[in-house]
């Protein structure tokens, strides 16, 4: 019971940040329904924009509580805004020129934009792994129980709190942003029909860019959480949480928000109870082996709507 | 007799639209006036839509001008214009032949993605808008107003919260015209507004249309095979035939001109030249149904 709990913790964080990239690819496919498989480079890009500002701003586990919380806050903002800057650049280059062309071709790009920015930070921040230092540390003690091997303690840290906390809060912005602003609604719109759209005096190009912006924000705030949880980063690891968030939009139904959010939890969950009870090395085959289970009974995903097509 | 040439909303000039070898629309003037209820008609294929496609930005046409005035005297060339700059500055709104909605999305939401420009403006790009501004608020209190005033106008008050995909064929038509109400247009493009109505619709739709040309200062063109409605509800009418303009003038000169009795009838090929001859002593006798080119 109490190794459960532990485990269900752990998942839900994992989840988390899962559920923070898998936003950006489903606001995007929502949009110009288009893969943007260079989204999971952008939250490496995010984490690696993170240890440097934490590096430069001199940060570490002996900065006060109070300083450390404003630290990191100037963090997330320079994170969020130059992974942003990299969101929107990208659209602009690589996905713009090509709208209104065959369906693949955009795709292809993005495949090549994920290479070049992989290379990009390999070359510019070196190829070996980057370490950083536990910034806080510490947790609450949920549960004990003293087994004949020891004490076992379920644990949840400060650092699970705040990724669990911030995801909880960017989600309800997020999604309140979409239901109830004008822009929302414009995002909407346009996923729905952008000739009509822009009928009605929407930027329909404008709309797309924001819609890349805040992907990519969301994108770096979990490149952040991601470097305070594991503590290591290198120029790959876009590359599987990518793939992973990407399972995880598809496994919630591709274009839904909420679906990306359940989604990313459920993979988060599946990995982490996978490695917890049965093996370590096939925790990636079973969290896809789920989501071929899912397509194959809801093809449309667990929230997605089904396609209905009238005759 | 011609106020349309005067006090002009809208004017098309020299306007030729051409598909690889297919010329859609030849050389074609005409003048939507301030305050008038305009109607485009002609038989099938003779490039009323293409027409309505050019002016609103849809298509970007091989020759010719096409010129918006607002009630500021500012003047917009709506074919050298991004498409949605045509409604957020040149004020021009239309409507599809087939339904165009946001299926997925509300009546009043519908509603308020018409006014998405006046309300990004006020809640400073979103960002204001998260924090609650009272700027924003007061402007979207404004858009919800106005909302429900055009969902009042076309009945559509008791649907507010239903999905545009849910309603009858009527009222998404109704909603259509209310959509682009809400963007305040001062020229509104409704292209066949009435088909598939059955005659209460229809009559409503007529009220809807008249009640838009006397109180919103907004001008209608209007593409409309019914014929009811076309003669009851407009002002002038511009008749197309092969992607040329045979008549221009009020309901009563264009019903009489034998040219369009002709285009919508069709003439046996002893009648031609009756028919012709005809035509060139009205043209020379009156010199009324062709507005000078």
């Amino acid at each position: 019971m109490e190794y459960f709990v532990q485990q269900l913790i752990n998942g839900v964080t994992l989840g988390s940040i899962y559920g923070l990239i898998a936003i950006g690819y489903t606001m995007v496919y929502g949009i110009i329904g288009m893969i943007n498989f260079a989204h999971g480079d952008i939250f490496m890009v995010g984490a690696f924009i993170s240890l440097i500002v934490i590096t430069a701003l001199g940060l570490t586990v002996s900065t006060g509580l109070g300083l450390t919380f404003v630290a990191l806050i100037l963090v997330l903002v320079c994170a969020m805004i130059i992974a942003s800057a990299y969101g929107w650049t990208l659209e602009r280059l690589a996905y713009r020129p090509l709208r209104g062309s065959f369906r693949l071709a955009p795709l292809i790009t993005a495949i090549g934009v994920s290479i070049v920015l992989q290379n990009y930070i390999q070359i510019a921040q070196g190829a070996r792994v980057k370490p950083l230092q536990p910034i806080i540390t510490d947790g609450y003690t949920l549960m004990t129980k003293t087994t004949e091997a020891g004490e076992f303690v379920v644990q949840i840290s400060n650092i699970q709190i705040l990724i669990i906390s911030v995801t909880v809060i960017l989600m309800a912005v997020f999604s309140l942003i979409i239901a109830k602003t004008s822009l929302g609604r414009s995002q909407r719109a346009c996923e729905q029909d952008q000739k009509m759209a822009s009928l009605l005096g929407i930027n329909v190009d404008k709309t797309i860019s924001t819609t890349f912006v805040m992907g990519a924000a969301l994108a770096a705030v979990a490149g952040l959480m991601f470097l305070l949880y594991y503590g290591v980063i290198d120029f790959f690891i876009g590359f599987v949480a990518g793939v992973k968030a990407f399972t995880a939009a598809v496994l919630g139904g591709i274009g839904s928000l909420p679906g990306a959010m359940l989604g990313g939890l459920v993979i988060g969950l599946i990995e982490t109870f996978w490695s917890a009870y049965f093996s370590v090395e096939y925790k990636d085959v079973a969290a896809f082996a789920m989501l071929a289970i899912v397509l194959i009974f809801l093809p449309q995903g667990l929230l997605g709507k089904p396609e209905v097509e009238k005759v | 007799m011609t106020r349309w040439n005067e006090d002009i909303l809208l004017s098309v000039e020299r306007m030729s639209m051409r598909f690889g070898g297919l010329l859609a629309v030849d050389d074609l003037s005409f003048n939507v006036g301030k305050g008038d209820i305009t109607a485009l008609i002609g038989p099938n294929g003779a490039g009323k839509t293409t027409v309505f496609n050019c002016i609103t930005g849809f298509y970007k046409p091989t020759a010719g001008r096409i010129t918006a005035h607002t009630l500021e005297g500012e003047k917009f060339l709506l074919e050298r214009m991004d498409d949605f700059r045509i409604p957020k500055q040149a004020k021009v709104a239309r409507t599809f032949q087939n339904i165009r909605l946001f299926g997925g999305m509300t009546v009043l939401e519908n509603l308020m993605v018409g006014q998405h420009n006046p309300l990004m403006k006020a809640s400073k790009f979103t960002f204001g808008g998260i924090l609650g501004l009272s700027s924003y608020k007061e402007a979207e209190k404004q858009a919800i107003e106005l909302a429900k005033y055009w969902m009042e106008k076309t009945g559509l008050t008791y649907r507010a919260d239903d999905a545009a995909a849910d309603l009858p064929y009527g009222e998404q038509r109704k909603l259509e015209i209310a959509r682009a109400m809400c963007t305040r247009p001062k020229l509104l493009c409704l292209d066949e507004p009435a088909a598939g109505l059955n005659p209460r619709e229809s009559e409503e739709l007529n009220a809807l249309l008249l009640h838009i040309r006397a109180e919103e200062d907004t001008g209608i063109l209007l593409i409309e095979h019914d014929m009811n409605v076309v003669m009851e509800i407009s002002d002038h009418i511009v008749v197309l035939d092969y992607g040329e303009k045979i008549a221009d003038g009020t309901p009563e000169e264009v019903r009489n001109d034998p040219k369009v009795i002709a285009a919508y009838l069709g003439v046996s090929d002893e009648d031609v030249e009756n028919v012709e001859q005809q035509i060139e002593q009205d043209v020379t006798g009156s010199g009324e149904t062709e507005a000078p080119k």
